[in-house]
């Protein structure tokens, strides 16, 4: 479904991706690891349309990706992910309302019944069916982020694309979202990229990890050589084969340590 | 209680220092005292004027309020407007912020002149005068307010089916208000130097006019009762504002207080 053909990302003289390619069928929950800043975000902005690859395509479903962000994929950041002037309910809406009246962003009468009672629903598959009236401010940040992602899913989008979404949340609360982020993966054909920071999240959620890392470095011109995908593990949690994810983890954990230390 | 303090301090050394005075020279102008005050308030407040039958102090604050009140609402919509141009769309914002920043660096009271010469010495210069005088800060600052908003909800919006029209309609403009009306507060000052500075220079009624109208008898016994009742007049606005914009927004935190 998305095909990733050779693709370069540049700031100037610094390559920060260099020759990826990557096919991800529907259906698939990626997660994203390695150290900070080899590119996982970068890479994740690429999907979202928000920046342009300098050289490559992606394609979904054999078409270039739109160059802007569009309501076909949704994403869901650390922070700044809702609307603080809306209520909870009407974050949900609003999406809505933007896709149906593209000069008011309004929606009134039955219309914008049928919207709400369809944004309340989602809301309370998300758990947060008790606080529709509430703004976001008055949430904890792990209701921030459920309401980040039903706001997300309620444009049932083709691409979920989260940015390190849990980075800034409680362990137990964590423990929490990843619950409620497999079940609503589980229930809707989507396919999920997630970028995370914790190798032990990347491992446990999704059915495939992909490990950015650079592979040659010059240490006389750092921004040289670019990261590239050097693991993509598929993961299968049905047969629960622990051993070879263990195995994978660890062969993951020495590439993203020995990475660290800086060449 | 303890706000109270520095105001009663403020009383009593005044009353202290009039009373001082009076009983070296009862015809003493500057200090005047209080029932000396209260009988200058109740001429101006409470008896018709001899000549056109009306009461001065309340035709004075009317006409006062009015050119004060259009010109704040003229300037607030103008920098609204402006303010979210110029920080939302690249291309306006690259082409007419640095001409904003000039323009808010002209002296507003130096053009004052020129208003007179071009709009007369009516009701529209004064109001210009107004509009001129805090409409660039106010878009400056709502420009910044508006480049402040993060990244992340404008690519959120768009992948909520925004386009550039409803992104400024839903998100931009409703996040803005709060701030305008937190900007509107804070020139409030301006906006009441430049109104008495021009009623002080051209006009037949206002606050500002009697209290330069009244100065040339020394007329200490008017003017302080003015001064304080515009302060308090100020004061109620600020406040006012700031009630409106907890009561509208909420959800807004930074710097409703």
């Amino acid at each position: 479904m998305i095909e990733v053909r050779n693709v370069w990302k540049k700031y100037g003289d610094q390559v920060v991706l260099e020759r990826l390619n990557l096919t991800i069928a529907e259906g698939e929950f990626c997660s994203m690891v390695g150290a900070s800043g080899c590119g996982k975000s970068t890479f994740l902005r690429l999907l979202l349309g928000q920046e342009q690859a300098t050289r490559g395509e992606i394609l979904l479903d054999g078409k270039p990706l739109p160059s802007e962000p569009d309501e076909h994929r949704g994403v869901v950041f650390q922070r700044y992910s809702v609307f603080e002037h809306l209520s909870v309910v009407r974050n949900v809406l609003l999406g809505l309302e933007l896709r149906q009246a593209k000069f008011t962003g309004r929606l009134f009468g039955a219309c914008r019944r049928v919207a709400r009672d369809e944004a309340v629903a989602m809301l309370e598959r998300v758990g947060l069916g008790a606080a529709l009236d509430k703004y976001p401010q008055q949430l904890s940040g792990g209701m921030q982020q459920r309401l980040a992602i039903a706001q997300a899913l309620v444009m049932k989008p083709r691409v979920l694309l989260l940015d390190e979404p849990f980075g800034a949340l409680d362990p137990g609360i964590r423990r929490d979202m990843h619950e409620l982020l497999l079940g609503l993966w589980r229930e809707s054909n989507l396919t999920i990229f997630m970028v995370t920071h914790d190798l032990k999240e990347g491992f446990t959620l999704g059915s495939r990890v992909l490990v950015f890392d650079k592979v040659r470095v010059d240490p006389q011109a750092p921004g040289a050589y670019g990261a590239r995908i050097t693991y993509n593990i598929p993961l299968d949690h049905s047969r629960d084969s622990a051993s070879s994810i263990h195995m994978a983890q660890a062969a993951v954990e020495g590439a993203a340590r020995a990475d660290v230390i800086p060449a | 209680m303890l706000l109270l303090l520095p105001f009663i301090v403020l009383v009593a050394i005044y009353f202290t220092g009039s009373s001082l005075r009076l009983k070296v020279n009862p015809d003493d102008k500057l200090l005047p005292s209080a029932t000396q005050m209260s009988d200058a308030i109740k001429q101006v407040a409470f008896t018709e004027d001899k000549r056109t039958g009306e009461y001065l102090l309340w035709d004075d604050t009317v006409s006062s309020l009015r050119r004060l009140g259009i010109g704040l609402v003229v300037s607030a919509a103008i920098a609204l407007v402006a303010g979210i141009a110029t920080g939302a769309i690249p291309l306006v914002g690259a082409t007419l912020s640095p001409f904003i920043t000039v323009l808010s660096m002209i002296p507003p009271l130096a053009v004052l002149p020129i208003l007179f010469i071009v709009f007369g010495l009516d009701e529209l210069s004064k109001v210009v005068l107004i509009v001129i005088g805090i409409t660039p800060m106010i878009i400056r600052d709502l420009q910044s307010r508006t480049r402040e908003i993060p990244a992340e909800l404008w690519v959120k919006a768009q992948t909520l089916g925004a386009t550039s029209w409803t992104l400024i309609l839903r998100v931009i403009l409703p996040q803005l208000l709060p701030r305008l009306l937190v900007a509107m507060r804070l020139s409030l000052c301006s906006a009441w130097l430049f109104l008495i500075a021009a009623e002080a220079i051209a006009s037949t009624d206002g606050l500002g006019y009697r209290i330069f109208l009244v100065r040339r008898y020394l007329a200490m016994d008017v003017i302080l009762p003015y001064v304080m009742w515009i302060t308090l007049l100020a004061w109620l606005m600020d406040e006012a504002l700031r009630r409106l914009t907890q009561w509208i927004f909420p959800w807004y935190g930074g710097g409703a207080r």
